[in-house]
This record gives C-alpha cells, sequence and structure tokens, in this order.
C-alpha cells in the first residue's frame, strides 16, 4: 500500500520550531487577519495588539527568559517574523517587527544592565514601544551623512534634527536615534542615543503607497534634552551599532517576503481552483497553470537561499554574501509574484476585498527599505573584488 | 484534585483519510497532530485548575499508542499538563474501542483520578464512545459532548449539547467527561512551553506495566471483527446546466424540479 511520508524540517529548523509555527499561524488566522482591512483602513492598529503578542511571548522570543524573554534565539524569531506576514498588512507586521526586530536589539546588545530594564524588559511585554532612528531626509544607507546631531550640555546633550521613514514613529515611547556627536559626523563620529518620548520630540505620519497600518512617520528633534545615561554603548561607536544588526534585519525582510509570498500564492491557488473561465477553472488553463508553477518556483528558490543564510547566519558563520543574495532574491520577487497573482485575480484582484492589491502595494517597500536592492547589489559586488 | 486528560495521536487533518485493505485498520502514516478535540479537554482542564474553585495538584495527560504517539503527549504537555502517561505496546495494536478503553482505564486506574476529561470525538475513527467506555470499566458516571463545566462543591455542573439544546447536569466525582470544541479556544502554548515538553516526566507503560490482560486487548482481544471494506458508490455525475442565458436556466431548474414533484 502507498503510504504518506512526513517531511522533515528544513534546518535550522527542528520540529518544536514547526509545532510552534502551527501555533503562531493559528494566532494569525484567528486575531490578526480578520482586522487587517480595519487596521488598514484606519491606517493605525492599536497598541493592544503589541501588549496582547508581548503577553503571548511573541516580542520576546529570541531574548533571554531573565528579561521576559523566551530563549528561543533567532530562529524562534525567525518563525514568527514568516508567519507573521501571512497577516495581510505589511503595515502591521512592519510595526510590529520594528519594534522587536530593530528597535530593541541594540539595546539588548549594547545596552547596561539599567538600560535593558528601562527599554528591553516593557519592551519585550509590549508595554513601551520603540523605533530606530537612523534615516533621514538626507541620509539612508549613507548613515556618514547623518545631520542630527546631540551637543554635550551639563549631565547629557541636547538633540537637534530630523529623522524620516521611522516605522512606530507616532507611538513609540522611546527612538534608538542615531546622532553626530562629533561636528565632523561620519563614521567615527555618530552615536546612539535613547530619546524618550517628551518636550521636543514631534511626529507626524506619513502618507504612504502601502503599509497603511504603519504609523511611519517623520520625527523632528527641537532642542530635546537627552540625559547621559541614554547613551547607547560608546561614544562615537554608534557606526558599529548600526552595522551591528543589518544582517538580521536583511533576514527578517527575506523571511517576511517568504510568508507574505505563501500567503498570497495559497490565496490565489484558491482563487484560480474556483473561479471559471470558458467553462473551467481558470487554473486549468494553461496560461495560468504555468504563471502559477513559476509563483511556486520562485518562491521555494527564496525559501532554500534565504533558509540557507538563516542557517549560516545562526551558525555564527560570515554570512554577509548569502543573507544579501537572500533579501536580493526575495524583494523583487514578493512584489513581482504580488502583480502576478493580482493579474490571475483579474478585476478582483484590483479590489480591496480580495486583499491582493494590499500584497502588492505592501511588497514594493521591499527592494527599498532596510538597504535598497542597488545597495545589495553594491555589497555583492564587493565580495566579487569589483 | 487530579485531573487526567485522554489524548490520542491522530492523522493531520489535512490528511485524507484512507483504510489500509489489508489490516482493515486506517492507514495512519504522514503527518501527524494531536487530536484537535483533546485539545479543548486539555484547555477544560487548564481551566479548571487556573479557575480556582478546587485546588487541582496536577492535570496528567495519557494516551494509548505507538512510539510516535509520545508527539502528541509533547504537544499536551506544551497545552499546560504537568506530565504524561503513555501507554505502548505492540500487543495493543488492534484494539477495538471496548478493548482501548479497557486498556486505558487500567492505566486510568493506576493514577486514581477525581476527574477525567477527554475530546468527545477522535478525528480520525470518530468513534464518539471511548469516555463512555472508560467510564463503565472505572464504574464511573460519564458525560458526553459537554460544553460547559462549573465546580460546584465535590461536583461539577455541565451543560451538553443535546439534539434539542442543552441539557444541564450535575454530576458527581469522580467523572468522566468528553466535551465538545464550543467548550473553549484552546490557548496558545508558548515557545517556552513547546521548548521544555520534552523535559516534563513521561513514564512509558508497556501494557503489563499497567495490568492489561492481553487476552482482552489487541486484534485477538476485540470483538470486532473487520469484513470487507469498499469505497463508497460513486455518485451519479449531476445535470449541469452551463448558465447562458439565465432566463432560460431558470426554466430549466424549475423545470427539473417540477419533473420530480418538487415544488
Amino acid at each position: 500500500m502507498s503510504t504518506t511520508a512526513v517531511r522533515r524540517p528544513p534546518p535550522p529548523f527542528a520540529q518544536e520550531h514547526e509545532d510552534f509555527r502551527k501555533v503562531v499561524r493559528r494566532f494569525v488566522e484567528n486575531e490578526l487577519r480578520p482586522r487587517a482591512q480595519e487596521y488598514e483602513d484606519a491606517k493605525w492598529f492599536p497598541n493592544e495588539v503589541f501588549a496582547r503578542c508581548g503577553k503571548l511571548g511573541y516580542l520576546g522570543l529570541k531574548f533571554e527568559e531573565r528579561y521576559g524573554g523566551q530563549g528561543g534565539g533567532y530562529v524562534a524569531d525567525a518563525v514568527w517574523t514568516e508567519e507573521l506576514a501571512r497577516c495581510g498588512s505589511g503595515g502591521l507586521a512592519a510595526g510590529l517587527g520594528a519594534h522587536t526586530s530593530i528597535a530593541l536589539p541594540p539595546i539588548w546588545k549594547f545596552g547596561t544592565e539599567e538600560q535593558k530594564q528601562r527599554w528591553l524588559v516593557p519592551g519585550i511585554r509590549g508595554e513601551k514601544i520603540g523605533a530606530l532612528g537612523i534615516t533621514e531626509p538626507d541620509a539612508g544607507s549613507d548613515v556618514a551623512g547623518i545631520k542630527t546631531h546631540a551637543r554635550r550640555v551639563e549631565g547629557g546633550w541636547l538633540v537637534n534634527g530630523s529623522k524620516t521613514f521611522i516605522t512606530n514613529g507616532v507611538r513609540a515611547d522611546f527612538i534608538v536615534t542615531a546622532v553626530k556627536t562629533r561636528q565632523e559626523g561620519g563614521h567615527h563620529g555618530l552615536s546612539f542615543l535613547v530619546v524618550e518620548r517628551g518636550d521636543g520630540v514631534h511626529s507626524s505620519a506619513l502618507e504612504k503607497l502601502g503599509w497603511h497600518a504603519s504609523d511611519t512617520a517623520l520625527i523632528s528633534f527641537d532642542d530635546v534634552f537627552v540625559p547621559e545615561e541614554n547613551l547607547l554603548g560608546e561614544e562615537n561607536q554608534g557606526f558599529y551599532l548600526i552595522m551591528a544588526n543589518f544582517q538580521w534585519e536583511r533576514l527578517l525582510m527575506a523571511l517576511g517576503s517568504l510568508g507574505g509570498m505563501q500567503a498570497s500564492f495559497e490565496r490565489t491557488l484558491e482563487f484560480a481552483r474556483e473561479r471559471r473561465a470558458f467553462g473551467k477553472p481558470i487554473g486549468s488553463h494553461q496560461a495560468i497553470r504555468h504563471k502559477l508553477a513559476e509563483i511556486a518556483t520562485t518562491i521555494e528558490v527564496g525559501r532554500a537561499i534565504t533558509y540557507d543564510a538563516l542557517r549560516r547566519f545562526v551558525d555564527g558563520d560570515d554570512a554577509v554574501r548569502e543573507v544579501t543574495m537572500a533579501k536580493l532574491a526575495t524583494q523583487r520577487a514578493a512584489f513581482d509574484v504580488a502583480d502576478s497573482c493580482l493579474q490571475i485575480h483579474g478585476g478582483a484582484g484590483y479590489m480591496k476585498e480580495y486583499g491582493i492589491e494590499r500584497a502588492a502595494r505592501d511588497t514594493r517597500l521591499g527592494p527599498i527599505g532596510g538597504g535598497t536592492d542597488e545597495i545589495m547589489k553594491e555589497i555583492l559586488g564587493k565580495t566579487l573584488g569589483l | 484534585m487530579k485531573i487526567c486528560v485522554l489524548v490520542k495521536e491522530v492523522p493531520d487533518a489535512a490528511v485524507e483519510k484512507r483504510i489500509d485493505h489489508s489490516t482493515g485498520r486506517m492507514d495512519r502514516s504522514g503527518e501527524k497532530n494531536l487530536n484537535p478535540f483533546d485539545t479543548h479537554a486539555i484547555e477544560a482542564a487548564m481551566q479548571i485548575k487556573e479557575g480556582g474553585a478546587v485546588p487541582v495538584e496536577e492535570v496528567v495527560a495519557v494516551t494509548m499508542g505507538p512510539e510516535s504517539a509520545v508527539r502528541a503527549l509533547h504537544k499536551a504537555v506544551s497545552l499546560g499538563a504537568d506530565r504524561s502517561v503513555h501507554l505502548s505496546d505492540e500487543a495493543l495494536a488492534g484494539s477495538d474501542v471496548v478493548a482501548t478503553g479497557y486498556a486505558l482505564s487500567k492505566t486510568l486506574e493506576r493514577e486514581s483520578p477525581d476527574l477525567v476529561l477527554l475530546g468527545q470525538q477522535s478525528d480520525d475513527g470518530e468513534c464518539y464512545t471511548i469516555g463512555a467506555v472508560v467510564a463503565e470499566y472505572l464504574g464511573m458516571p460519564s458525560l458526553t459532548q459537554v460544553i460547559k463545566i462549573d465546580v460546584e462543591e465535590g461536583k461539577l455542573r455541565c451543560e451538553r449539547q443535546a439534539e434539542y439544546g442543552y441539557d444541564t447536569v450535575s454530576v458527581q466525582l469522580p467523572a468522566v467527561i468528553s466535551v465538545g470544541d464550543a467548550i473553549n479556544e484552546p490557548r496558545y502554548p508558548s515557545l517556552k512551553a513547546i521548548m521544555g515538553a520534552k523535559k516534563k516526566p513521561l513514564d512509558a507503560l508497556a501494557a503489563s506495566d499497567a495490568g492489561v490482560e492481553a487476552s482482552r486487548v489487541g486484534l485477538d482481544g476485540s470483538m470486532v471483527e473487520c469484513g470487507d471494506f469498499t469505497d463508497p458508490p460513486q455518485k451519479e455525475p449531476g445535470q449541469i446546466i452551463e448558465d447562458e442565458d439565465t432566463a432560460e436556466t431558470v426554466e430549466k431548474v424549475v423545470a427539473w424540479l417540477e419533473e420530480r414533484k418538487l415544488i
């Protein structure tokens, strides 16, 4: 008789991670996805979502138990990120992701014990929400061009300048902010200050193509006093803090794209089975069938390269090349997949109801955020000795 | 109070159910999962424990099944059970419902529970009867398809789903109660709970350890004999009316219904 084979989880995932994946998937399907449209329309999602995720342990998966984390390391966080993307709202996933994956890690890695108690512990519980402030109107990947500056005053600094495209920028209780602490700035003149919401911190939400549920903001600092104890890491060593989390951020973007692509693909496959044209399901027409075969292959290629990069990263290998390739291979692909899925849906794809138009808008950010595709190619060019 | 929850490893819901013609048993290869109905039973146990109306010393997950069933126990523990018991023996393979109920009751006797909870049906066999069989062997009252449990002094006040509405029944402890999926929404086990499940105590028992008489279990000890299995007859293909002209389609549908005196 024929039996059905059990498929083992692909490295670096263990069976427990796959069990956890099912749990997260159920949570996302039950509690996030049904609200996605509402959050998108409101251009906001309530802070209670952070608290709920914090209660379930999802904001502290990789952090140690002594800080209230789950002690699960990067692999558990990878599962969460991939599954979270299935919520159907890039903005919601981005808000939660920016908090746990880019705002908290610098505090976790470089913060003093006191700083961890102040921001990491309540951050893991979802009681305080963080944002990472690096990008400025005139400085993105070119971080040496950062102009926001911190002037030494008694007991701390006075910060002036502005940050833009900051995820959680409106709601954040604290902003892990890159500032110039030397007049000349540059790689050796940057520091990280944790700026808490208060006098002189002004945020305004930005209108965007996608990620509507995210309060992506322009933040301006107007003579904001930041006390001494809010310096993260060493003064003028901020550049290393920026670089330290890049690989993880890019891996997470690749993982998020995989989850998003998979969700769009599954919905489209279902649609292609149900929607009939010329007497049969549209998936039975060769043009559509081939398109779906291509999409499935694109996702599998992305998955292979991303999981491989993740495995190397988790093993502690130098994985810059593979991580860069994983991001490059998945971000434009996710947009293309969403576009193909929209096309297969025809007119329905252009309607809000199916969530496919949102996927197409949301995924357009991928080749831009966390270092553009062009920057990825520059990094890879260097690894080729060019 | 000590609560035992009976759990079962079943083929994952996504796996197509098939009978293995050579053995007359269900083909249980492929992806497996903890029986979804049992997750509601564990949650019910946890809610009694956390509810505080009665002190619960322990929630113990109990299963009978092959080696792989250990994973169902791990899941049960990740959902909150304190420890688990795994009855596993070649001699048990092929047991019918009565034999399985007998073997489980012997295992439960060792634990002396005040309350036995289980899902009202398994996602594979769907016999709905194992709770009643276990109760019969244990000499305990049994309630099935329960969708609400309230703890009262030495008793439980339960609502059970009936065809005509709900029965409210007060049951003396110890008792065996099978629950429906409407009773609660099982919690999301934390990563820590999933990762730590293997570390929780697990007693592995052979049939003889549980005092199970070999002659009363397994294929030979079961009274059910499986005859031939055949696929259900293929349905006649229905008549498909292509909707080219809606007025005409309606006429055709009405004519079809009139012909059969349905309208």
